[in-house]
């Protein structure tokens, strides 16, 4: 077994997969990788299946120590990472060699940065994932975001790696944006024509008090047209949902799974990765798309992404 | 029947559209058949109140072939036969520092805190359904008497084991999470576990029942 030993942990470093999504009966929400594009192309590119877990870093990135060594690929966003002070590449697989560290820092552009291992990082499922739920202290390692002196089971390293390269252009079609596309919510119309119109024409910026849970987006405020209460109701990843003072708050891979607050519009499929990509402070911009539109986006995004892993099986 | 499309993967699907017996009972019957039948494009089910909320497999299936299938189930759910409800029994340690909201309730609704705790375990709730965090249940209905609104800020962290109530709802937190629920005591039983077999104590249908214990009993289970 080869070890990873977390020296520095970052702001916010879990063990992420694609989610345990199923299990809402329980009140389980899927939790997963914020970037899911991300994580899926780190892994193609170690030929690790898609969904092989990794480390998940936000905003700051931390320093890990290889005491067997390991094959590794940074995927996302882009925090600086160093080897011996020598920069290492995103999106390529990188021999590291026993005993040696990686070093990553604050971020250049995203959000998000994945640190994948070829063979993947070692912790036990819960539910089918090895994904960490922060709020409810499951999953993942040890239920918790890591901390400094960690040591983490890992894939072994193999030396004679294939320098794999994703196709051009690739990157460029999935690029995180900051204009998202929406269908209507549920409760559209529950809101005013101004509402609806601030929503589609305004800028909103990501909140500080954003995590995994959801964003808090500042902007004009979103009334409701009626006050009517809303009985609690089952609530989708990328949902906008509105508190009575107006606030729109984007729901997000950790949300709470049910809730009562009316829903204007919601992030499509194909957009979702975008989010996990934004930082505090970021503008973002929403766009209307039909639901044929965005079923249409979604399928061309999961083919784009089949036809690259069936390029490297 | 209603539905709505909530997202461009989601569909909405309202069996009702008051909180009630009648509306959960046929959430609960639909839940059953696609737990019993799971169909190839369903990925996750979550039910609330009076409405079920599917997830599916957009590559697969749009809204329109989604709802055909969920109309066709709904009419055999019907014929469904539902589990008998299991009997949960929760003990509670009231008031004090388990209970830090107990004597604002009764002074909010002009009632001492006795009276509070009497209500309180009055009925036998109903599990509604479980949602905000792993095993949490909305049970119905909390006597009118007692009914108060959230907090206006929520606490940062709310102790696992607290029996929390909010409008005509209570609930036990799981886990020390965030809370906006007004709390007016604790239990000593664990209500979610990982290498239980089911990790909820509580599950969408039980029916549930307080019991009120000293504190010497609370601390006692909690070393058991």
């Amino acid at each position: 077994m080869s070890l990873l030993v977390v020296e520095a942990a970052g702001l916010q470093t879990t063990v992420q997969d694609f989610g345990r999504e199923g299990f809402g009966v329980l009140g389980v929400s899927a939790s997963g990788a914020a970037d899911t594009v991300a994580l899926r192309l780190g892994n193609l590119l170690l030929e690790n299946p898609p969904d092989t877990p990794a480390l998940e870093m936000t905003l700051t990135g931390g320093t890990f120590l290889f005491p067997n060594g390991a094959v590794i690929c940074l995927a996302g966003a882009n925090f600086g990472a160093e080897l011996d002070g020598k920069a290492l590449e995103l999106w390529r697989p990188h021999a590291i060699l026993p005993g040696k560290r990686v070093a990553l820092g604050a971020t250049r552009d995203y959000a998000r940065c994945y640190l994948c291992v070829a063979g993947g990082i070692g912790v036990a499922d819960f539910l089918g994932s090895a994904s960490t739920h922060l709020l409810s202290g499951l999953g993942g390692w040890k239920g918790r975001a890591l901390h400094k002196g960690d040591v983490l089971p890992i894939g072994k390293l193999e030396r004679n790696i294939r320098q794999r390269k994703l196709r051009p252009g690739v990157l460029e079609t999935l690029k995180p944006g900051k204009k998202l596309r929406v269908t209507q919510g549920p409760q559209f119309d529950w809101f005013s024509e101004e509402a609806r119109k601030a929503l589609l024409g305004d800028e909103f910026a990501v909140s500080e008090e954003s995590n995994r849970i959801g964003l808090r987006l500042d902007g004009p405020r979103l009334a409701a047209r009626a006050n009517a209460e809303m009985i609690s109701e089952g609530t989708p990843v990328g949902a906008i949902q509105v508190t009575p003072s107006g606030q729109a708050i984007l729901l997000f891979v950790e949300q709470q799974t049910t809730g009562g607050y009316p829903k204007i519009a919601n992030v499509i499929g194909a957009d979702l990765h975008s989010v996990g990509q934004l930082r505090p402070r970021d503008t973002i911009r929403f766009q209307e798309v039909s639901l044929a539109a965005a079923r249409k986006q979604w399928i061309e995004q999961q083919e784009l992404l089949a036809w690259e892993e069936r390029l490297f099986a | 029947m209603r539905f709505q499309a909530a997202s461009d993967q989601t569909l909405l699907i309202y069996l009702g559209e008051e909180i009630g017996a009648a509306a959960h009972d046929r959430v609960a019957r639909l839940v059953r058949l696609l737990q019993r039948e799971p169909v190839r494009w369903l990925r996750n089910i979550q039910p609330a109140y009076c409405s079920l909320l599917i997830t599916f497999d957009a590559a697969a299936v749009d809204h329109a072939e989604v709802q055909a299938k969920i109309s066709e189930l709904e009419k055999r759910a019907k014929k469904v036969p539902v589990a008998q409800p299991r009997l949960v029994e929760v003990p509670v340690c009231y008031g004090g520092e388990f209970g830090p909201d107990l004597e604002w309730v009764g002074a909010q609704r002009g009632l001492t805190a006795e009276r509070v705790v009497e209500l309180h375990i009055a009925p036998t709730y109903h599990a509604y359904f479980l949602g905000f965090a792993p095993g949490f249940a909305y049970l119905g209905d909390l006597p009118e008497e007692i009914a108060v609104s959230r907090l206006e800020t929520p606490r940062k962290e709310v102790a696992a084991g607290s029996v929390g109530i909010a409008g005509r709802q209570s609930a036990i937190y799981p886990f020390g999470t965030p809370g906006g629920w007004r709390l007016i005591g604790r239990t000593p039983l664990e209500i979610f576990r990982r290498e239980r077999d089911p990790m909820g104590l509580i599950a969408i249908g039980d029916q549930v029942k307080f019991r009120p214990i000293t504190r010497a009993e609370f601390l006692a289970a909690r070393q058991a």
